[in-house]
């Protein structure tokens, strides 16, 4: 694989999953997943609906158990343990707030037992309350509080009894796109203070690619890639990785001698495939920030002509959709740029990708 | 591949408190529900001796002309009282959720007076007005009132509030954006009717025939305080098991029995199925606009039913209260003076209300602890869908074949739990397990609304699930289980049918005594017993009002925004 070392936590290891499987019935939703997670690591789980991103966190929550596979927490083999008998803390996509207890009540929910005598109880959930910042809510029930104060009384819950792990399902998806921005720094401004070991899933690759150290991609019950936000994003893995982070034109291609790519009567010098056999299929991704325009491709060896298919207008961005040869290409243009490039519908422009941008994977 | 081997996943002490929970609920279920029906299905194959002897007692029954003739009746009759009583409840049911009626808290109240009288209650007023002594007995054009005749009317009386609460239910959720659609499309009132709101209510359609239907089959008090010579199902099981102790066909016939309540489960069964889901998270409740031609017209409806009702409870209590009907008429508690009649005299209501209270306490605690095990314990496997499949059953069982099957489990000399034979716990079990499925779906529905990872939040959170079972959901639930305690309560005072077998010569509920002093010619101390099971209902029955605003400001304040 190409970065195998991001495989592994760059600190310490903190928790392992060893060649899991999970089985319902007759259906596998993992198949044989190993990852590994560093001590205060903040790691995503990323990928399409029904991929197995909630399963496998589910698995190393204890509440479904794998079928197959080992989990390690802190060097202790839990694979086998029932969730109270591990150290996590975990925020529902749901939140599971107690809708008949108020935020101090759902805060303090887990601090009982002799470790939490009253007083040190109460001053650790006034010490949560001011962390999340709901002081003037702590006597409010669930149902008068806004989504996003929900959400921080459930975080709170969750770091209440000072786990080793913190695990997110989706908190943030039942969120608008303004609160979810603000939250997730919060979020992570929060876990980076504590040092918590944080797992979160998600299917939203903004929100992945903005707070993670390392993300783990999946599709179908497998891990496709590991690696920081910056690999998985300039250097993907695998078709899928390719096509679902990050926004792409993509097209079918064949192989030709001396790293170059054709489709239909275009040819591309593509450094990814210099190691594939002349001939072979591949399907190439290109992304829209790295195709060049008018002037800026003229410094281009292999530039060539295209037709404007559609103009997107974007705010910053201008996206040009792209005809050449059967090919659908799409090019990002700042806003501000737009006059002296002077595009229009059915215009034709000079249109260039360095080599070193196209990505490209076997096919077939 | 290095580490394939299976997990076995520990069980926590969580899943084991579930696991235990299950299994206790699945041997209560067994040896209360599953084998003593098992048992008659057994005994209907053998002689008196427990001989097998194959169908012989099935041809004995078909061959025997008055038992062939007693299943026809109850067939007819049945019929007849659906027929009559299904479309009443349907528009009564509109008027309340379609129409813009005054009065409708009063209407709804009236309409379920009667599910807190014993079904006698009706039947004795019915012989009040119209029996040999009857004041309009002249209405009846020489026919007498015992018999059919008696039976319909009593049992319409009896079976209306059943299909009434289903069809405004049924009618309650409608989408405002369809009638809006039709109407743009500029479809008319009855295109509309017979379009959206008749398939709308197919199902409690369905499901409202089937419980009257069930209902009159298997009813006993309506048939044997006013039926007369009239022979149907229910009275003839009785003269066979108490009259003729032939255990054997009285299996058979309690089999026989069984046939219609299962056919109207599984038809019930069938038009869910078919039923599409009325109100998605985006409809627009449907609001009545006033309008005379319809209004006028179901409000007199109303009215005329309201006025039925109230008149034959005030029929009951008032002759409760009379010296000696009809000839004088001077008011009088001589007739409350229960001790002139029957032995047991005011006994048989504490015992009743004993009875009953038992039945509430413990039905509610394990019908809700049931509940919540399968909705939150191991969900797959076979043994919950055992106890899920046992726990809906007994919506098909008639009470009455749910006590003979008691009467021949428990009396089986061979039976360890024999001694419980002629106790208050028999009863109390009984009457349990008749009433256990509606109980179980209010709580199923109750705990369905709560969100579904609580259980796994608190296990992360390391509080075991007893503990959040006590803080969290019994709290949430309170309203359904109280709903569920006064309607344990309400049908256990009531009820004949179920207890009508079992009941021993120190255990005679108050219901059981109405039959008792009827049959001995005291029609006034049997209403006047009959008004006294209303009258602790109906105070029960306000007192939960009372109470149930006062819970919920105490423990559902979370609720208020
Ligand atoms: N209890 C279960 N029984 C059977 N199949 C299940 C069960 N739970 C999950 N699955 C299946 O396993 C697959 C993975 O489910 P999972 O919930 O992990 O997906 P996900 O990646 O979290 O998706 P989403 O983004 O929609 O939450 C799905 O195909 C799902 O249908
Ligand atoms: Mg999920």
């Amino acid at each position: 694989m190409l970065d195998l070392l991001a495989a592994r936590p760059p600190g310490p290891t903190y928790l392992t999953v060893e060649h899991v499987s999970k089985r319902f019935g007759g259906f596998t939703a993992l198949h044989d997943v190993s990852l590994s997670v560093g001590a205060g690591e903040f790691v995503s789980f990323l990928g399409p609906s029904g991929c197995g991103k909630t399963t496998l966190l589910r698995a190393i929550a204890g509440l479904d158990m794998a079928s197959s596979g080992r989990v390690t927490q802190a060097g202790r083999d839990i694979t086998a343990l029932p969730p109270a008998e591990r150290d996590f803390g975990i925020v529902f996509q749901s939140y599971a707030l107690f809708p008949n207890l108020n935020v101090a009540g759902n805060i303090g929910y887990g601090l009982r037992g002799a470790e939490w005598p009253r007083e040190k109880a109460r001053a650790r959930v006034a010490e949560l309350i001011a962390t999340v910042g709901l002081e003037e809510h702590a006597q409010k029930y669930p149902s008068q509080l806004s989504g996003g104060q929900q959400q921080r009384v459930a975080l709170a819950r969750a770091l209440a009894n000072r786990p080793g792990l913190l695990l997110l399902d989706e908190p943030l998806s039942a969120l608008d796109a303004i609160v979810r921005q603000r939250l997730r720094t919060e979020i992570r401004a929060v876990q980076k203070a504590l040092g918590v070991t944080t797992i979160m899933v998600t299917h939203d690759q903004e929100e992945a690619l903005s707070i993670s150290d390392r993300i783990v991609v999946m599709n179908a019950g497998r891990i496709e890639q590991i690696g920081s936000p910056e690999t998985v994003y300039r250097n993907p893995a695998s078709a899928f990785v390719a096509s679902f982070v990050g926004r792409s034109g993509s097209f079918d291609a064949t192989v030709e001698p001396l790293g170059r790519l054709r489709a239909g009567n275009m040819s591309l010098g593509a450094d990814a495939v210099a190691s594939l056999p002349a001939g072979a299929a591949a399907r190439a991704f290109i992304r829209p920030e790295d195709v060049k325009l008018g002037p800026a491709a003229e410094a281009y060896p292999g530039a060539f002509m295209a037709i404007v298919g559609g103009i997107e207008f974007l705010g910053p961005v201008c996206r040009i959709h792209l005809l050449v040869e059967g090919v659908t290409l799409e090019a990002d243009v700042p806003s501000d740029q737009m006059a002296g490039l002077n595009l229009a519908n059915t215009a034709r422009v000079l249109v260039a990708v360095p080599a070193d941008k196209v990505m490209a994977y076997p096919h077939g | 591949m290095a580490e394939l081997a299976l997990v076995r996943p520990r069980a926590g002490r969580d899943q084991r408190i579930m696991q235990g929970a299950l299994l206790l609920a699945a041997g209560f279920l067994a040896l209360f529900l599953l084998l003593p029906l098992a048992w008659l299905l057994v005994r209907a194959f053998q002689d008196a001796e427990g001989a097998f002897v194959g169908l012989a007692n099935f041809a004995a029954y078909v061959t025997t002309p008055a038992l062939a003739a007693s299943a026809w009746n109850s067939l007819w009759v049945a019929a007849l009282t659906t027929l009559l009583v299904v479309p009443l409840a349907f528009c009564f049911a509109y008027a309340l959720t379609r129409s813009r009626i005054p009065g409708k808290p009063f209407f709804r109240a009236v309409m379920l007076l009667p599910v807190l009288a014993p079904s006698l209650l009706p039947a004795l007023a019915l012989i009040y007005l119209f029996g040999n002594q009857g004041m309009l007995r002249g209405w009846l054009l020489g026919h007498s009132i015992y018999g059919p005749i008696g039976i319909v009317l009593a049992q319409v009386f009896y079976c209306f509030p059943h299909a009434a609460l289903i069809l405004s239910v049924a009618l309650a959720g409608a989408d405002g954006r369809l009638y809006e659609a039709a109407a743009a499309l500029k479809v008319g009132r009855w295109r509309m009717f017979t379009t959206i709101t008749l398939p709308s209510a197919t199902y409690g359609l369905v499901s409202a025939a089937v419980v009257v239907f069930t209902l009159v089959v298997t009813d006993f008090g309506i048939a044997k305080v006013i039926g007369g010579q009239f022979p149907v199902l229910a009275t003839e099981v009785y003269k066979q098991v108490v009259g003729q102790q032939n255990f054997n066909m009285g299996a058979v016939v309690g089999i026989v029995l069984l046939l219609p309540a299962v056919g109207g489960f599984l038809l019930e069964r069938w038009a869910q199925g078919r039923q599409a889901g009325v109100l998605s998270g985006r409809s627009v409740l449907y609001a009545p606009a006033a309008r005379l031609a319809r209004d006028v017209p179901l409000l007199l409806l109303c009215l005329a039913v309201a006025v039925a009702l109230l008149s034959l409870v005030g029929i009951a209590v008032w002759g409760s209260a009379i010296r000696f009907w009809p000839y004088n008429l001077t008011l009088t508690w001589a007739n409350y003076d229960f001790g002139r009649f029957d032995s047991a005299g005011w006994d048989a209501l504490l015992l009743s209300v004993r009875m009953a209270g038992l039945t509430a306490l413990f039905g509610t605690a394990i019908v809700f602890l049931v509940a919540y095990v399968l909705e939150r314990g191991v969900a797959s496997g076979p043994l919950p869908a055992l106890v899920r499949f046992a726990a809906s059953m007994p919506l098909a069982v008639p009470g009455l074949v749910l006590g003979l099957a008691y009467i021949l489990f428990f009396n089986e000399p061979l039976n360890p739990l024999g001694f419980l034979y002629g106790t208050l716990a028999i009863l109390v079990l009984n009457s349990l397990v008749h009433f256990y499925t509606v109980c179980h779906l209010t709580a199923v529905t109750a705990i369905r609304q709560l969100d579904p990872e609580f259980e796994s939040a608190s296990a992360s959170l390391k509080v075991p699930v007893w503990l959040t079972f006590w803080r969290v959901t019994l709290p949430i639930c309170l309203p359904a289980i109280l709903e569920i305690l006064v309607y344990l309560f309400v049908n256990a005072m009531t009820t004949v049918s179920a207890v009508i077998f079992l009941y021993g010569p120190d255990t005679k509920p108050a219901s059981i005594a109405v039959v008792h002093m009827d049959e001995a010619g005291q029609s006034s101390a049997a209403a006047a017993m009959a008004c006294t099971i209303l009258a602790v209902n109906l105070g029960l029955k306000l007192l939960h009002l009372a109470m149930g605003s006062a819970i919920e400001r105490w423990t559902q304040g979370w609720r208020r925004r």
